[in-house]
């Protein structure tokens, strides 16, 4: 097993680099610059302050010094201080919301598996039924929704107009004085929509691929083994189908990492969540190009271990991985 | 001969399956009638910019069957005119991506070696990028034009097709007849854009269908969050920000321009699995 680790992290490498050459090119090939800003709407800044806003922020040296410096501080985690108000180093910014987006995150694939699953066990086992047609048409349609819609209406009809759940941020306005039960309620409260809509989209993806794994497995020749030593329906299905069809979803998982991260902006502006996502919109808004390479790496650091964990996983269930 | 192949093909497999296949014909239908509307927008729709603001807020009526938006504006013209946007940015960005990942994805599979490598390490990044952050990042840097997040979806969505012609050309550029063409002296470009490329066709249409979808739904997204399609232009994701600002009291604002995305997307959807199951040779009556 360590050697298939170190192989992984190995290879990680390379992509690492070539996610924060991408990173920088992209924000430094848009036109506009943080000083503009901070400058040319104010009038009160000379040019010769100017020069010195572009001097802290290396901005007059050429693209590959720039990249060379900040690629540096990068190793020592240090994504420079933020170009907004409070100039807040990079890290801590991202620090004190990465937690927030993880947990929903957590949370949404953890109701993704536990309702997908059996969904696309059902539909697979009981193919063509009215369950199963009814699924499909769940697929297609969940597919179909913008998720920002289904906020939307989330928010109208639970939030507004039957005021089941609260419709913005995390906590309570009281949430300091409440008792430790109180408030993991509070936040369970307000976390209900947030996780439904982020894991919506997923539900419908998870099942379908569920279903089809699950067809596959089921046409192979150790289920007709299993089936003529007269094992019950119930033992092949659950024992000796689930476990292979199991495995694939294991790397669907970490697949489905980046789409989750990249949801988070859309649910965390609807909802005034106060994640990465959020963070990420307000620093596009701000052009604040600290915090937006920040992010824009993290999130792809994300997406590497995830793939990295989802690989792990996959090795430690299926003995025919870690030894080849 | 070979083409009367082809034909009998698309002719007699392909159509007759496709035809059969009722969620399939349903969403031809979707994608047929959504074009035709949003192709005749100006002619059975009121102007969509004509601001009445003693028509504000109209629930839905006879007059105006979707109701009006909070400056008095016609939300079945909106949602017509923004038809068009929607379309036109899914088939643009759908045109760029398709483009690109068959130009890198044919480059790798048939030159493998160091090319190969090279391309496909690029996609391994470019795929590590939540491409949501990507495009946003992207977006709000350029100024927001419709033409700006055409590019930008079609140049964070290339990677998928580039990976399924790299596959094609893998397993064709050793075949015979490829071998046979080289033999008679043809350039690379023809090898590969004459003879190996149409074989790849057929899964292209799938992705480039499932595709616009997907363009349309970044679109809407991108829209509704403010840095999309800019007002007073109408797009289906922009109409939605009026709906969060009336919420709880108009929701015609926010049902209607939602369901308008939702349609069109299962639309495409189900043609573009339609036609993947009518190609897939597996699935032989």
């Amino acid at each position: 097993m360590l050697p298939y680790l170190f192989k992984r992290l190995l290879l990680m490498v390379p992509l690492l680099l070539g996610i924060t050459l991408i990173s920088f090119v992209v924000i430094h090939l848009a036109p506009g610059e943080p000083t503009d800003l901070q400058t040319q709407l104010n009038p009160e800044v000379s040019a010769e302050l100017q020069q010195r806003l572009r001097a802290q922020y290396d901005l007059d040296q050429p693209l590959m010094v720039q990249y060379g410096k900040w690629l540096g501080r990068l190793v020592r985690l240090d994504f420079g201080d933020s170009f907004s108000q409070d100039r807040r180093p990079v890290t801590a910014k991202i620090a004190e919301r990465l937690p927030v987006t993880i947990l929903i995150n957590v949370l949404s694939i953890g109701l993704i598996l536990v309702v997908a699953v059996p969904i696309g066990i059902l539909s697979a086992v009981r193919r063509n039924s009215h369950f199963d047609r009814l699924t499909t048409v769940f697929v297609f349609v969940g597919f179909a929704t913008p998720s920002f819609w289904l906020a939307l209406l989330l928010m109208d009809v639970l939030g507004v107009r039957y005021g089941l759940f609260p419709i913005v941020g995390l906590k309570s306005l009281g949430y300091d004085y409440l008792s430790w039960s109180g408030r993991v309620f509070d936040m369970a409260h307000h976390l209900v929509l947030p996780v439904f809509v982020s894991a919506f989209g997923g539900l419908a993806g998870f099942s379908r691929y569920m279903r089809a794994n699950m067809l596959e497995v089921i046409r192979q020749d150790y289920i007709l083994t299993a089936r003529a030593k007269g094992l019950t329906e119930k033992a092949v299905i659950c024992k000796h189908a689930l476990r292979n069809a199991l495995l694939p979803v294991i790397t669907i998982l970490g697949l489905s990492v980046p789409g989750l991260i990249g949801g988070s902006v859309i649910f965390e502006t609807i909802f005034a969540i106060p994640g990465m996502g959020k963070l990420f919109y307000d620093g596009v808004m701000m052009r604040d190009y600290p915090l937006i390479m920040g992010i824009l790496v993290i999130g792809a650091v994300l997406t590497l271990v995830g793939n990295l964990l989802a690989d792990l996983g996959y090795a430690l269930a299926d003995p025919r991985i870690r030894h080849s | 001969m070979d083409g009367e192949v082809k034909q009998s093909f698309w002719r007699q497999v392909f159509w007759p399956r496709l035809r059969n296949n009722r969620m399939a014909m349903a969403g031809a239908v979707i994608v047929l009638a959504m074009a035709f509307l949003a192709l005749l927008a100006p002619l059975v729709a009121r102007d969509p910019g004509h601001i009445d603001i003693a028509l504000r807020l109209q629930a839905p009526s006879l007059l105006y069957p979707l109701g009006t938006d909070d400056l008095g504006r016609d939300v079945l013209a909106r949602i017509l005119y923004g038809a068009r946007i929607s379309l036109l940015v899914g088939f643009v960005a759908v045109g760029i991506a398709t483009v690109i990942g068959v130009v890198l994805g044919a480059l790798a599979g048939y030159y493998g070696r160091w090319v190969d490598t090279l391309i496909m390490r690029f996609v391994d990044i470019m795929l590590c990028f939540p491409s949501f952050f990507l495009i946003l990042a992207v977006v709000a840097f350029l100024e927001p034009s419709i033409w700006n997040i055409m590019i930008i979806i079609g140049l964070t969505g290339w990677m998928g097709v580039a990976r399924l012609v790299r596959a094609e050309f893998l397993s064709l550029r050793e075949r015979d007849f490829v071998l046979a063409v080289r033999a008679a002296g043809a350039r690379d470009s023809r090898i590969i854009f004459r003879h190996i490329l149409p074989n790849a066709l057929s899964p292209l249409l799938v992705s480039a269908t499932l595709g616009v979808a997907g363009a349309i739904l970044t679109e809407s997204a991108l829209s509704f969050l403010g840095i999309g399609v800019q007002p007073p232009t109408p797009s289906w994701g922009n109409m939605l920000i009026a709906g969060k600002q009336t919420l709880g009291s108009a929701w015609w604002l926010s049902a209607f321009p939602g369901l308008a995305i939702l349609v069109t997307v299962l639309g495409y959807n189900l043609l573009g699995e339609g036609i993947r199951d009518a190609l897939d040779p597996r699935l032989k009556e």
